[in-house]
This record gives C-alpha cells, sequence and structure tokens, in this order.
C-alpha cells in the first residue's frame, strides 16, 4: 500500500485544522511516517538527528535574540515611534501607509518593533484616529473599525513579504535546506533577492488599498465636504 | 578539534560553527537559569528541553546521528508534555527605557541595522556567508550598544536574551522539526507518491500549469494549515519537485516564491490566529473577521502577480 505513506501528511492537516500542539502534530507525523515508509526507528532516529543538525542555521534568530532584548531595553520602538510621529498633515490612510513603509524596510533588517500590541496599539491608533481629529471630525466609530483592521492588515503584509528579503531569514532557510534535500543546491542571498520585487509590489498594494479604502470611507462617513457632522 | 584545523574548510564554516557552540551555550544557560527559578512552574522540563536543544546546536556535528536524534526525542518530549514554562520575567521597566532613549536617542538604529547590514555583506564574500555575517553583526551590535551605555553588561544580554527565549519557548524550534519532518517524507518516499497521484490529473511537462497548481496548491494548504512553514515542505517535496523543478524550472524563483505565495493563504485564514485573530482582540475589533476581510485582496493580487511572476522568470 503506497498510499500509507501519506498517513504523515494527512496528520500534519487535520492536526494543524483541529489546533492541535504543533511540536506534537510535526512528531506524530514523523514517527508515523518513518515507520510506514520502512525506515524503522534507527532510520527515524538517524533522519531526524542528521536533518536536525544540518538545519541548525534555523536557529540563527538565537544569537541574534542576544541583542534584540537589549535593543529595546535601550529605546529602540521609542525611537520608531519618534520617527513615525515626525509626520504632520497626513491622513489616517496615509498614516497606516508610512507605517508599512517603514515596518517593510526594517523587516528586510529583521527589526520588529513589537507587533500589533507593542506598536500598532500604543502608537499608529493614535497617529491614526489623531489624523482624523486634526481634519476637524470626531472619528466615526464604524471608520475606526476599520481603520484598525487596515493598521493590522499593513502590519502582517510588510511583515510576510519583508522578512523575506532578509539575508537569512528563517523562512529562506526553511526553502532552502527543502530544496538541498531534494538535490537542488541555492544560496540565500539569491533567495532573498528573487523577492525584493514581490517585497515591493506588496508594499505598493498595500499603500494604495488603504488609502483608496481610507478615502472611500471618510467620504461616507463624513461627507464630501470634510466638514463636522 | 580536526575540524577546525583542517584547512580545506573555508573561514566562514568554522566560524559558524563557532557560532553555533555559543547559540547553544545560550539555551542551556536558559535552561539552566530557568532550573533554578523558583517562580518556574516547570523546572525540570524547561531545563531538559533548552538543555537538549542547546547540546545538539553547541556539538551536534561531533555526535553520531542516531544520539542526536535520541536528544532530540528527549527535548520533544517535555514540549509535548507543554511543560516548559517561563520563570521569573525581568522586563525592563518604562522608567528605564524612556530614561535609556533620552540618552542615545535615534543613534539606537546603528546597531538595530547592523545585524542585517553584515549578513548582506557577508553573503558578498563567499568563504564567509550570510549566516556567519549574522553573527558578527551580532557581536558588532552588542559592542555598539555597550559603547552606548555602560549599563549594558554582558549580563544584561544574556538576561534579556534568555527572557525572549523562553517567551517564545518550545515553538521556536518549529522550523527545524518541520525540515526534518521533509527529510524523513523524502526518504520515505512520499513525494513520489503524490507526485503519482497529481500526475494522473495536471499533465505532466507542462511547466506553466504545474506552477500555477503549485502556487495555488500552498495558498490553500497554508490556509487549512494555518502555517506555511508546514505547507512548503509537504507541497515542495509532492509538487513543485517533480511537476516543476524537474522540468528545468529555476530553484531559486520557483521554490522561494512558493513560500510567499503560501503567505498569501496565511493571509486570508482564521487558523493563523496570532496573526489575524489575535490583533482583532488586542485592538478591541468588533468583528472577529475584521483584520482577514482587510487582507483578502491585497493576498489575491499577490498571488496573481505571483504566479506571473514565476512564469516570466522560470
Amino acid at each position: 500500500m503506497e498510499y500509507l505513506k501519506l498517513i504523515g501528511i494527512l496528520i500534519v492537516i487535520v492536526g494543524f485544522a483541529l489546533k492541535k500542539d504543533s511540536i506534537l502534530i510535526i512528531a506524530c507525523a514523523a514517527v508515523v511516517t518513518a515507520l510506514v515508509g520502512g525506515l524503522g526507528v534507527e532510520g527515524l532516529l538517524t533522519t531526524l538527528g542528521q536533518s536536525f543538525v544540518d538545519n541548525r542555521s534555523m536557529a540563527i534568530f538565537i544569537i541574534v535574540m542576544l541583542v534584540t532584548g537589549t535593543l529595546e531595553r535601550n529605546g529602540l520602538k521609542q525611537a520608531a515611534a519618534d520617527l513615525i510621529g515626525k509626520v504632520k498633515g497626513a491622513s489616517a490612510g496615509m498614516v497606516i501607509g508610512l507605517y508599512g513603509v517603514m515596518r517593510m524596510i526594517f523587516a528586510a533588517f529583521n527589526v520588529s518593533f513589537g507587533g500589533v500590541a507593542g506598536f500598532v496599539r500604543p502608537i499608529i491608533m493614535p497617529m491614526a484616529t489623531g489624523a482624523v481629529e486634526a481634519s476637524g471630525k470626531k472619528p466615526n466609530e464604524e471608520h475606526v473599525e476599520q481603520l484598525k483592521g487596515m493598521a493590522s492588515g499593513m502590519e502582517n503584509i510588510t511583515w510576510f513579504f519583508g522578512q523575506v528579503l532578509f539575508v537569512g531569514g528563517s523562512g529562506a532557510l526553511l526553502v532552502q535546506s527543502t530544496l538541498s534535500s531534494l538535490g537542488y543546491e541555492t544560496n540565500l542571498l539569491d533567495l532573498a533577492t528573487v523577492e525584493i520585487p514581490i517585497g515591493i509590489i506588496a508594499l505598493i498594494v498595500g499603500i494604495v488599498y488603504y488609502y483608496l479604502k481610507d478615502k472611500k470611507l471618510t467620504k461616507k462617513y463624513y461627507g464630501s465636504e470634510g466638514g463636522k457632522k | 578539534m580536526a575540524f577546525f584545523t583542517d584547512p580545506s574548510i573555508t573561514i566562514g564554516t568554522k566560524m559558524l560553527e563557532v557560532i553555533y557552540i555559543f547559540m547553544g551555550l545560550m539555551a542551556i544557560y536558559t535552561g539552566v537559569k530557568n532550573l533554578r527559578d523558583k517562580e518556574n512552574p516547570s523546572p525540570a522540563g524547561t531545563c531538559i528541553f533548552w538543555s537538549a536543544l542547546g547540546i545538539v546546536i553547541a556539538f551536534g556535528r561531533w555526535i553520531p546521528a542516531a544520539a542526536n536524534g535520541v536528544i532530540i526525542i528527549i527535548m520533544i518530549i517535555p514540549a509535548i508534555l507543554q511543560k516548559v514554562k517561563i520563570g521569573k520575567v525581568s522586563a525592563p521597566t518604562e522608567k528605564e527605557v524612556d530614561g535609556n532613549y533620552k540618552k542615545i536617542g535615534m543613534k539606537i538604529f546603528i546597531p538595530a541595522l547592523m545585524i542585517g547590514i553584515c549578513a548582506i555583506i557577508c553573503a558578498l564574500i563567499p568563504s564567509i556567508g550570510a549566516l556567519t555575517g549574522c553573527g558578527l553583526g551580532v557581536i558588532l551590535s552588542a559592542v555598539i550598544l555597550a559603547f552606548y551605555s555602560r549599563d549594558n553588561k554582558p549580563k544584561v544580554f544574556l538576561n534579556d536574551s534568555e527572557r525572549l527565549l523562553s517567551s517564545v519557548g518550545p515553538l521556536s524550534m518549529l522550523p527545524m522539526l518541520l525540515a526534518s519532518l521533509g527529510a524523513i517524507f523524502t526518504a520515505a518516499g512520499v513525494g513520489d507518491v503524490i507526485a503519482g497521484i497529481v500526475g494522473n490529473v495536471i499533465p505532466a511537462g507542462n511547466v506553466n500549469v504545474g506552477i500555477v497548481v503549485f502556487a495555488i496548491g500552498m495558498m490553500l494548504f497554508t490556509m487549512i494549515m494555518g502555517n506555511a512553514f508546514a505547507a512548503i515542505t509537504v507541497m515542495t517535496v509532492g509538487i513543485g519537485a517533480p511537476f516543476v523543478l524537474a522540468y528545468g524550472a529555476d530553484p531559486v524563483v520557483v521554490g522561494m516564491v512558493a513560500l510567499t505565495c503560501g503567505y498569501c493563504g496565511t493571509l486570508c485564514t482564521p487558523m493563523a490566529a496570532n496573526f489575524n485573530i489575535v490583533p482583532v482582540a488586542m485592538l478591541d475589533m468588533k468583528d472577529r473577521m475584521g483584520v482577514i476581510k482587510n487582507q483578502v485582496l491585497p493576498a489575491l493580487i499577490m498571488i496573481v502577480v505571483q504566479i506571473v511572476y514565476m512564469i516570466a522568470l522560470k
């Protein structure tokens, strides 16, 4: 029964879909596939040990953490907040767009400012609603709800497509090792370079979409005059 | 020792091995610190996990593969039993951070960007390589931080990294485990079976059709699993290699962009709770799908862009 070998994939799909513990799922899939696929216990241990050691590069984030925490301790987030705070007279959609530019550039250097909890909530959202107030309007509840969604969306899009630009990011390392086990050798710089056009397009798509959406919502909720309502 | 004196091994590889030893020791430090931490609800399990991880990272090269396998199994057990916990957290106070920021200011961006800059520079020097560059960048960054403020002693760096490592917890080695799962899939011949099934559906030899199936498959698989890393291993072995790469397509373009096709799936699924559901709670939004709804259109545009890009550059 050749198809029995696919049981590992089934375990991964069903396991993740049912939100079981990720490590448990992968361990189960590995053990079952090894036994069904005829590797035996020794083959399992050897393959597991060998590939884990071969892929230690993916743990490179551990050494990066040596400075990440201390950078935060020394005011990295405050500096980022001041940097984006220099912007004056922008609309809420523009604030989100500018944050996207900043986040993507820093993501390419593997620098994050604390995600939604650490940055969007305390810094970007007050700036966005502040921008609405600065134009003389009282922020509409529905509009703010959408702004929250847009800011989180920008956060995710720029992080996903920005981090692959970092030479030595875990995504590229996983691709490199997967390709290598199939006999294709690649280098990390090429893997990052090939993503540059994709990253730039993703950033532009995000900025244009959220800018236009904000413009449309502003018209809808506050009227085209832009006056008080 | 023979490894470090072997002239046929590049200096970059040797330096990387030193970096691995250092990383391993950091993980072991995390384990030992938590073992002695009275506030950690599960000191033994936490210590076993981090120490085992540290041993494989630091000394794995010199340990037989099967023995590494055993150590990894030992490492996985406390993780599965939920016995890897966080102990006492010594996060910096707001006052301390503000004080430091007043002193250092915007100059803080220099050490922050140093790691990425070193990685790019060293990537251009083949005998050193990007990863060794990351390590060197970290050292340089730490030196600059210590130069900025005398409070940044080695102990501060170590404890701050322990705090971050502990907060990420066992999920930190998920990518490594997934890569190992991919290797086991390949060794067991899973890819051949999938290729056989898919081969009945899509015409082999048509690279463009293969690319479309690979890209959309990545997106859908990621939506189901909520994790593009889990999807890329399975999909590359099962579809990417036999239907696209086997016909001469560029592995750099197709292999890498497939991952970001998966990210389009991540943008569209509540399964990726960290990114799409947790922010809803953090921002007090009313609509549980409020973040995803704002991401669907960009994700759809990007999947089309990426398919066209892969076909054009393959």
